[in-house]
């Protein structure tokens, strides 16, 4: 295999402390070329150890491969290994002077639809590949679905096997025009069409020489370069609150702090802010962090945060602005994607987890379900069966402070837990919600102690 | 205020995540514990429930599975540690469970107390009525753990599934067990071995000593370098030198091998291990090297 495993092109102990960080998922069949091309990716950047390569050449020959398999070098359980294919999603890693990087490697068999929704729903980026000798088929519509229903906001087509049409510019425009076409339905903000071959390393890392028609940029130079800043939604405040630190100590006696990830939006000292679902209006006293105070927190940041006044806060509570906060509510509508053998049914009971809160919910009406591969919407559905995805009407024991997905991917997804079991069963993407009835805002007593 | 980024760096992005899990856990389980061994991860978990609960206590014990093969430096490091933080430390102790003929001493040169620490660590678990075990295992350091999820369900027998994980979405993790069963929860999940180095650098943390090069009495086996100790059977023409070293990871004094090293910094390690061209468990542990999915089958039995 040529490569530079030695030279140094890439090296990652130099200015590495303003790096940022892109997490990506990749979905494609094992003919896809998919973990070639992510073996291309971690070779090329250096990522695969001499003693992990060795091991792979070795298992290669004793299964004669008859090549260096590097799918080997992703397929991390027994059973993977021996079926040659890829069930779970496994985390990969590497980096670059610019980034540094989170791969999901998922699955992408449709009877594993779970395991990629599971590593999408994390992802900045999807990557998506295409044969380019079979162009698109039923599962790169799904896998593209799939990466705009959990809304990442990039969407990376990688053609390849580019080098098996003889580097044709005209296979590659009819595929880019063919999705483009029917991804306009998708909703997604940012797609780019990137052709490559993943064996012979063109365009994966560097321009390749034997597209000279291609001028766009190497998957490596679009994943360190494609901006991700502006994904975050810094506009809505919302932060659930996960623990409350009281030490009681004689020199922390009087310490009430809210400790939490901010979900999204900027909260600094001095901010007014409504605590839901009580209606409590206060002001941010300090915000901490390690030890210290910060002027100003904002995603993903862990923090606690102090407020002026003594108000009820507790866990599952949620910490906003008075003019901007989520719907409390009883009664949402998802789109869900169903992770378990028992089906869902209209009046199935589960535990429902939303940011720190916990409820029950029961399923009051299944609207449809989507067939994943031709977005058909089948409204006669009476159950969602495993992997299946559709839209349901639930109704829940206790208000939720929701969101929809689509403005806030924390404060609108849930998951939906068989109590039975104990498995999660459900992934959940809200679309909307109804109102509750929300108490008034009331201002707090200042120093009423209790 | 308009001038403001809100960039965060990558390893900011990773404490906060390990942070968010870590109280998570606090919430949701009713008997957590923290598993420390004394080595780097570990220590940066200490570190990390720091930030997660201070000024408040842990809401969690700490606990040490001592295999009585331990590198004294870091036993002497572990007390002196547990009591700057003034927290409860509990030692389940592999002696122990040997004495009391739950495990069999293996015998001969190859020996190892490695196996047998799975045991002494589910009896503690049951012992205490842990539901969570927090531990410091990377995604990246092996195969099968690049499969693991954050959270992950163990049966009343403390085995691992890989087959039947539950499926791990957003930042939405189910810690739900009935009793008996519990959860290990890996906060450090997705820091490489190169983010936990320079983690430690930029925190200022102190390692135990052995992290830096020293000169010690070794002797050469399957290319790797061990510690001379009471604790190993030296075979035909293995002969003992003195070299310089320093170990890349902290287990059994049996098991782990030193690699040959000058670095004596912390800025001196952080270069080597971002030139490294081998994995550290790799290089160092002979027990990830018995067969070719070792650590799966430990791992479906209950180790770390």
């Amino acid at each position: 295999m040529p490569g530079p495993a030695g030279n140094g092109r890439i090296d990652v102990t130099r200015g590495h402390r303003a790096s940022d960080l892109l997490r990506f998922a990749t979905a494609g069949s094992v003919d896809d070329g998919k973990s070639t091309l992510i073996g291309r990716l971690l070779y090329e950047t250096k990522q695969i150890f001499a003693d992990q390569l060795e091991h792979v050449e070795e298992t290669s020959r004793r299964r004669g491969d008859g090549y260096v398999n590097l799918a080997l070098l992703t397929d991390g359980l027994r059973a993977e290994r021996e079926q040659g294919i890829t069930i779970d999603v496994a985390y990969r890693y590497f980096a670059t002077p610019r980034r540094k990087f989170i791969i999901a490697d998922t699955p992408g068999h449709e009877q594993y639809t779970r395991n990629m929704v599971t590593g999408a729903s994390t992802a900045d980026l999807a990557v998506v590949l295409i044969d380019a000798r079979k162009g698109v088929v039923e599962q790169s519509r799904r896998h593209a679905f799939i990466a705009s229903l959990l809304r990442i906001p990039h969407l990376v087509f990688c053609v390849n096997k580019m080098d098996l049409v003889d580097y044709d510019e005209e296979v590659f425009e009819r595929i880019d025009e063919e999705i483009s076409g029917w991804a306009a339905k998708l909703d997604v903000s940012d797609i780019t069409f990137i052709p490559v071959s993943a064996l012979n390393g063109d365009n994966v890392v560097e321009r390749s020489e034997n597209m000279p028609w291609y001028c766009g940029p190497s998957l490596l130079y679009h994943l360190e370069h494609v901006h991700i800043g502006s994904d975050r939604n810094l506009i809505d405040a919302r932060f659930p609150v996960q623990w409350v630190i009281r030490p009681m100590s004689d020199e922390h006696h009087d310490y009430r702090g809210y400790a939490g990830q901010i979900a999204s939006g900027t909260f600094r000292t001095g901010d007014p802010v409504i605590v839901l679902p009580s209606g409590r209006q206060t002001r941010i006293a300090r915000i901490d962090v390690d030890g210290g105070t910060v002027e100003e927190a904002f995603p993903p940041l862990s923090v606690t945060m102090l407020l002026e006044d003594e108000v009820d806060v507790s866990r599952g509570d949620m910490i906003c602005r008075a003019h901007n906060h989520p719907v409390p509510t009883q009664e949402l509508d998802a789109m869900v994607c169903w992770m378990a053998d028992a089906p869902l049914q209209a009046r199935g009971r589960y535990a429902i987890k939303h940011t720190t809160r916990n409820a029950r919910a029961v399923v009051e009406d299944l609207r449809y379900r989507i067939d994943v591969n031709t977005l058909h919407r089948d409204e006669s559905a009476a159950a969602l069966g495993l992997n299946e995805i559709g839209r349901v009407h639930l109704r829940t024991s206790a208000p939720l402070l929701v969101d929809e997905y689509r403005r806030n991917r924390t404060t609108g997804s849930f998951i939906l837990i068989d109590e039975s079991t104990n498995s999660t069963v459900g992934a959940g993407m809200i679309l909307s919600a109804e109102r509750a009835e929300h108490p008034e805002p009331e201002r707090a007593a200042t120093g009423s102690g209790h | 205020m308009q001038a403001m980024t809100y960039e965060v760096s990558h390893l900011r992005v990773l404490e906060a995540e390990a942070i968010h899990i870590m109280r998570e856990v606090a919430a949701e389980l009713e008997h957590p514990v923290l598993l420390f061994s004394g080595g780097k991860d570990s220590l940066v978990l200490l570190h990390l429930a720091t930030k997660a609960f201070r000024p408040g206590r842990f809401p969690f014990p700490v606990m040490h599975v001592d295999t009585g093969h331990n590198f004294p430096e870091v036993l002497e490091f572990r007390d002196r540690l547990i009591a700057r933080l003034d927290e409860r430390l509990i030692v389940a102790s592999v002696q122990e469970s040997i004495d009391s003929g739950r495990v069999a001493e293996e015998t001969g040169p190859r020996a190892s107390r490695n196996r047998l620490q799975t045991v002494t660590l589910l009896d503690a678990i049951a012992e205490h009525g842990f539901d969570a075990a927090f531990g410091g295992a990377r995604r990246d350091e092996e195969r099968a753990r690049a499969k693991e999820r954050v959270f992950s369900f163990r049966d009343d027998f403390g085995q691992w599934e890989p087959k039947a994980q539950r499926p791990e979405l957003w930042s939405l993790y189910n810690g739900r067990v009935r009793k008996g069963e519990h959860v290990r929860v890996f906060p450090i999940s997705n820091w490489t071995e190169l983010d936990v180095w320079q983690y430690i650098a930029e925190e200022g943390l102190e390692l135990p000593p052995i992290y830096f090069a020293h000169r010690r009495e070794v002797f050469r086996r399957d290319g790797m370098l061990y510690a001379v100790s009471p604790f190993v059977e030296l075979m035909d023409g293995e002969e003992p030198f003195e070299a310089s070293v320093r170990y890349r990871t902290v287990g059994d004094m049996s098991c782990t091998g030193a690699v040959e090293s000058t670095a004596a910094s912390l800025e001196q390690v952080v270069d080597e291990i971002a030139a490294t061209r081998i994995t550290e468990r790799g290089e160092t542990r002979a027990d990830d090297r018995v067969t070719e999915a070792a650590m799966e089958d430990r791992k479906r039995e209950g180790y770390f």
